[in-house]
């Protein structure tokens, strides 16, 4: 069955008829390439999605003042809200069960020198827990730490870039900069898989921005990161009492939507990723519909091929051939060629994907397109399982064709 | 032997029972010995290739297989190695005339030619029987006497030859001629040949 005599017919039988082999091919060829594209091009979309949450911590939350815009308790509307250290020191207090880590982040933008280099970065007041919340990863020296924090020491941890910028291939640790007409000492050096902007960032005790500051006690914002282990309910609910707290402390109305902002970034995720979830079930939905449109083309072609071959196949018989014979030539031809088709769809789409890489970014979400080999495989299988299937059904007609019916068709 | 009748006497559905391409209604066929009844589709194969030779009138040749291809296909399927098969088809080739023809396309070749490919196609398997329908059906009268001729002096090497015609001329070429009407022999009568050589 599997000798190289049947496989010598088989050649002959395609080259020399180009047209059906390529008909048959590309319908199989074009069906793969479909749905390995489709499947690329989400995990592309879903790679964006899980990018834009992936280089800081989930288990955050950001605190923000806002100005009232309903009165309360006997203020006027339009009121700023401030926070000071006494918040931190009070949610530290009151949310110990949840707390992992609080921290301030005040932001000042300002020229930033070392010698004759300078340019404009934007330097963050924090505290020690800052690290976790944006996984700061250290490449030399270490971290604000709490005795910065406790001596409004003059150090600065600078990005990556930053050292680039400033210090050429020079080492920038211990070195000191001047930050908006201060000097400070570079103790660490860290990167971040953010991306450029997150690397062109310096932080510095918010104590000591508070004593540059007139000793004021003033914050921007509080980030704290809550117990991984409480969960998303948990979360959810820590959420709720803390904005009540807060609201309560500042005197915000309950139904001001503008005093207080909290953003729960394991909320935003969930919300995210079920929106992603919702993609992927319409794209397997087209990705499988896909599919069988191509089996349907495979079998419309097979049958097209069988009954373009009756004639012949009513002279094979009649010098002898055993419908066995007939049936393996023909399923054999249409499995190598759908095989042959199905794996070069596969590895275009695979290449197309590939080279896309990161240039859909911008403007259509999709990053780094993959697809996941096993499934393109599994896609492909299951086209050439059919397409045998789809010619097995005519060849075994044809096979049971009597040879004089097919010989009398002139 | 010739087959010989009008439109719609059986002889065709005769040779095809000869064939095994078609089942008897009732009857017996015994083909060297062995009764040919109820075969299944892959016994009916193996008795053709072994035992029978078809020769067509539209000649059922494959057109994309050279004609040393076709002729060497039901050694193909007698499971012959390659080599000796196109040995073999060649020297059956060389037996019609068409040598140096082996390696064109049927689109290449003549009605004759053709058709000789066909014959030597239906020889290379060395059958017992040489069933022709209508051979000369599709070639004009000097190209049907070459064929006939080359029918001929196969018989004279000792084949039979089934000759299913409603031409007269072919038939008196052969030396035995029944004559079918409505599906039942009518006349069987042994006739003197008359050789095609002479019109060639």
């Amino acid at each position: 069955m599997f000798s190289r005599d049947t496989w010598r017919e088989i050649f002959i039988s395609i080259r020399k008829n180009k047209l059906r082999t390529f008909l048959a091919g590309f319908t199989v060829a074009i069906g793969i390439l479909i749905v390995v594209s489709l499947v690329g091009l989400t995990n592309g979309l879903s790679n964006t999605f899980s990018e834009a949450f992936g280089d800081d911590a989930n288990n955050v939350f950001f605190i923000f003042p806002g100005k009232t815009t309903v009165p309360y308790k006997g203020y006027k509307s339009n009121r700023r809200i401030e926070f000071d250290n006494s918040d931190l020191a009070d949610i530290e207090k009151n949310f110990e069960n949840y707390l992992e880590y609080i921290t301030p982040r005040i932001s000042r933008g300002g020229v930033v020198s070392f010698k004759e280099e300078s340019d404009n970065y934007t330097t963050r007041a924090v505290g020690p827990g800052h690290q976790f919340n944006e996984k700061t990863i250290m490449m030399k020296g270490r971290y604000i730490n709490e005795n910065d924090i406790k001596k409004k020491t003059k150090y600065a941890v600078i990005g990556r870039l930053v050292e680039q910028d400033l210090f050429g291939d020079e080492n920038g640790l211990g070195k000191f900069i001047d930050i908006s007409g201060s000097a400070f000492k570079v103790v660490g050096v860290y990167q971040d898989d953010g991306g450029d902007n997150e690397e062109r960032l310096l932080y510095i005790p918010y104590t000591t921005r508070q004593l540059i500051e007139k000793n004021n006690d003033k914050i921007d914002q509080i980030v704290l990161g809550f117990k991984p282990e409480i969960g998303y309910t948990g979360s959810m609910i820590f959420e709720k009492q803390l904005n009540t707290f807060l609201r309560d402390k500042k005197v915000i109305s309950p139904d001001d939507q503008n005093g207080l902002f909290i953003r729960n970034v394991a909320d935003q995720l969930k919300q995210t990723q079920q929106f992603a979830d919702v993609i992927a079930y319409i794209v397997s939905f087209f990705g499988i519909g896909t599919l069988i449109a191509g089996i349907i083309g495979i079998s419309n072609i097979m049958v097209f091929v069988v009954k373009e071959r009756t004639k012949e196949i009513g002279i094979r018989k009649a010098l002898g051939a055993t419908p066995a014979s007939v049936i393996t030539t023909i399923l054999l031809e249409s499995v190598f060629i759908t095989t042959i088709a199905g794996y070069l769809g596969m590895l275009i789409g695979v290449v197309i994907m590939n080279s896309i890489g990161n240039s859909l970014k911008e403007d259509y979400f999709i990053t780094n397109p993959y697809v996941n080999t096993g499934l393109a495989v599994t896609a492909t299988i299951i086209l050439i399982l059919f397409g045998a299937l789809a010619g097995y059904i005519p060849a075994r007609k044809a096979a049971r064709i009597k040879p004089i019916v097919a010989l009398r068709d002139e | 032997m010739a087959i010989m009748g009008s439109s719609g006497s059986g002889k065709s559905t005769l040779l095809n029972i000869l064939g095994m391409l078609d089942e008897a209604d009732s009857g017996e066929y015994t083909l060297d010995g062995v009764p040919i009844k109820n075969l299944s589709e892959t016994k009916a194969a193996i008795y053709r290739n072994k035992f029978l030779g078809f020769i067509f009138q539209s000649f059922n040749l494959i057109n994309y297989k050279t004609a040393l291809e076709n002729v060497a296909l039901p050694l193909y399927y007698q499971r012959m190695p390659r080599k000796e098969r196109q040995v073999k088809a060649l020297k059956y080739l060389e037996q019609v005339g068409l040598k140096e023809w082996s390696h064109h396309l049927p689109n290449e070749l003549s009605g004759g030619q053709k058709q000789r490919v066909a014959i030597a196609r239906a020889m290379v398997a060395e059958p017992k029987v040489l069933l022709a329908d209508e051979l000369t059906g599709a070639l004009d009268s000097k190209t049907s006497y070459e064929v006939m001729d080359l029918i001929q002096k196969i018989n004279d090497l000792g084949n039979t030859i089934l000759v299913v015609t409603h031409e007269d001329d072919i038939a008196h070429m052969c030396k035995r001629i029944v004559y079918l009407k409505d599906g039942v022999i009518i006349k069987d009568e042994k006739v003197k040949q008359v050789k095609a050589a002479a019109y060639v």
